[in-house]
């Protein structure tokens, strides 16, 4: 994919639109599932048949006990054919679209938007679409060169080639790992915020040598300060990544007042509120702005954004605010087709979590799973073993995890 | 005419000028840092109420936040363990005439421009008095170092890896004019009565520790003591009335007689 042109400042900015995002309750299991990166269909429990599309009662046996369970992602291509012509919005500014039929090695037949390498073998993905709900795509079964750069694919993910990123803070290790990894990603810009201008930080003059590295004084708590560098660069940034957060170990009986949880309220809450107001318009309006769009917007979360870490509890408290107000980001962000990523690692490996034993996430690999996620169109990412087990406790038994958490 | 009446004349026909010696309120000036594991004062904040809009059709406010000892501030006696006792300690109990004052000025812009750990002994203090006169009991003592002429706000702060580099008095400088010259307090023109290396002093924050140890009190991010004589002005340094506060951001003004 060369490097795109760049935009035309007299021509206008299409506005977003949406491919259609219609499912009954039962077909946003395959929505589900696409969010965390999964391939899951339906599975009858009787007689074990899979289905496709999704349904309230078996093909094969009229059994209404279907579990949505991981299912070989493998087929092979029955019929292809290029759309040349369609009524749907969305499609129609997209055309020529290729499609065809899958038979999955699973069982069902399914309809599949192709990418342009697919031959006869094909690997499938549930991903989600600009809607935010759940489409099958087919990939060549063995990785060709520069596969990301697919047309179609880039509708579905939000790969950070060619794209300007903000990353909100450069002081952490996370944040100087981030920005290696979009930089390695081919990113064309990364802005780099930095709060308290007045203290050098560690990694900082190896971040002013990279080239695509802009340093910009950002404190997520100045409203002034977002607001004028939303005003100075929001027009231009495809993908912000909120990595700033404020995180200290105190539960409730062990910590007097309430001033660190205030200042943790302040930048993991409000931080995101301040942010969202003052460049979520701009990036509204630029969901369509040819292949380098505005296309996402990450949240660094925590596992404890689920349930409560009581050695972290304010700081826990701080992510699940921050979690629910990023549900609301995301209803405000879809109809303009931008994915609002929410990452939930466990325990960071950084000074804040010293105390804690390993396994800890460390920067570098949650870093990776982050620029990852936005390759593969992920939206809710539980980066790394931990995080992948805490997960599976938490949908489980949601009470157990409590418990577990608090023991 | 009665002295408040010359002085109003004073004021009216220009023979007495008002000197700001206040930094401006905003986001962006420096705020003190500690440890990150302690407690930290909140630095300025400020979010809009209603601009003519619908949040308030008519009307333009603000809701702004600040820890006491934020921007230009003064420091209370209470602020300090070894003053945190004494009677009339802190904003709301200080007697309001100690709020205005003659001031001092010992000019150290050269020695802080040389050396940003300068420190100000009994030495200097004693060369001042030499040339302009002793220092009267209950004057205000204002360092100039023209630190405030330090824009940037990493120039402002002067870290590096071991702390902030600001200048200060030494121990026996405070000592001296705590218990020889009986001043009102100690007022800087960087983020601190003391020096920023001040902590390695005996004892740590010397300036802190006797100062508001002996009832006396601080002004700190102070600006414009350039525009001062070495004496003669008289200072209006009132806190806000916070009860049992330990500080507060305040307006200082500076008369001048032309």
């Amino acid at each position: 994919m060369q490097r795109p042109k760049r935009k035309n400042p007299v021509l206008r900015t299409r506005l977003p639109t949406l491919p259609p995002a219609a499912r009954s309750r039962v077909a946003l299991g395959l929505t589900a599932a696409a969010a965390l990166g999964r391939f899951e269909l339906q599975q009858c429990r009787d007689c074990g048949a899979v289905q496709y599309p999704p349904r309230e009662a078996c093909q094969k046996c009229l059994s209404v006990v279907l579990d949505w369970k991981a299912q070989p992602a493998e087929g092979e291509l029955l019929a292809q054919t290029v759309l040349h012509h369609s009524n749907d919005l969305f499609f129609r500014e997209r055309l020529p679209w290729r499609l065809g039929l899958v038979k999955l090695d699973c069982g069902p037949t399914v309809v599949a938007h192709l990418h342009e390498a697919v031959q006869k073998r094909v690997r499938v993905r549930a991903m989600l679409d600009r809607a935010g709900q759940a489409v099958i795509a087919a990939l060549p079964d063995k990785e060709t060169t520069d596969m990301a750069d697919d047309r179609q694919l880039r509708e579905f993910t939000c790969d950070p080639k060619h794209r300007k990123v903000l990353v909100t803070d450069g002081k952490t290790a996370l944040g100087q790992a981030l920005i290696k990894e979009l930089v390695s990603a081919k990113t064309e810009i990364v802005w780099v915020g930095y709060a308290e201008p007045w203290k050098k930080f560690a990694g900082f003059d190896e971040l002013e040598k990279i080239p695509q590295v802009t340093l910009i004084p950002l404190d997520v708590t100045d409203s002034k300060n977002v607001r004028e560098l939303a005003a100075e660069i929001a027009g231009k940034v495809d993908i912000v990544v909120n990595n700033a957060e404020h995180h200290r170990s105190f539960g409730i009986g062990n910590r007097q007042g309430v001033e660190t949880a205030r200042a943790e309220m302040d930048v993991n809450y409000f931080g995101l509120l301040r942010l969202a107001q003052e460049f979520g318009p701009a990036m509204r309006s630029r969901g369509a702005d040819g292949s380098s769009s505005a296309v996402a917007w990450v949240n660094l979360l925590s596992i404890y954004a689920l349930a409560n870490f009581p050695p972290h509890g304010t700081f826990s408290a701080s992510k699940a605010a921050a979690h629910s107000l990023a549900q609301c980001l995301r209803a405000e962000m879809r109809p303009a087709g931008v994915r609002v990523v929410n990452v939930f690692p466990g325990p960071i490996d950084d000074e804040w979590n010293q105390l804690l034993p390993p396994p800890k996430v460390a920067p570098a690999a949650l870093a990776k799973a982050i620029v990852g996620a936005l390759r593969e169109g992920i939206e809710d990412v539980y980066p790394g073993d931990v995080a992948q087990e805490w997960l599976a406790r938490w949908r489980d038994n949601p009470k157990a995890l409590e418990r577990e958490l608090s023991a | 005419m009665s002295v408040l009446a010359e002085l109003a004349s004073g004021l009216a026909g220009g023979k007495i000028r008002v000197i700001d010696l206040t930094q401006t309120l905003s986001p962006e000036f420096p705020s003190i840092s500690l440890p990150p594991e302690m407690g930290q004062a909140w630095p300025f904040r400020i979010e809009e109420v209603s601009r003519y809009d619908e949040r308030g059709p008519a009307w333009y406010w603000n809701n702004f936040s600040c820890g006491e000892h934020t921007g230009t501030h003064f420091d209370a006696p209470v602020h300090w363990i070894s003053g945190k006792d004494l009677p009339h300690n802190a904003t709301d109990s200080i007697p309001p005439e100690r709020f205005i004052g003659p001031a001092c000025v010992i000019d150290c812009s050269k020695e802080a421009a040389k050396d940003p750990d300068f420190l100000l002994t009994k030495s200097h203090i004693e060369e001042f008095e030499k040339r302009h006169g002793r220092i009267a009991p209950r004057s205000w003592v204002l360092m100039r170092t023209d630190w405030s002429k330090r824009h940037d706000p990493a120039e402002y702060q002067n870290y590096d890896e071991e702390g902030q580099h600001t200048p200060g008095p030494d121990v026996e400088a405070v000592k001296f004019l705590v218990a020889e010259r009986d001043v009102l307090g100690f007022g800087t023109e960087s983020i601190g009565t003391d020096a920023g290396q001040a902590y390695h002093l005996r004892p740590p924050y010397p300036c802190h520790y006797y100062m508001h140890g002996a009832g006396r009190y601080g002004l700190q991010c102070l600006t414009n003591l350039d525009q001062l004589p070495p004496t003669g002005a008289v200072v209006i340094a009132a806190p806000l009335k916070i009860r049992n506060g330990s500080g507060s951001p305040l307006r200082v003004l500076a008369l001048v007689h032309e």
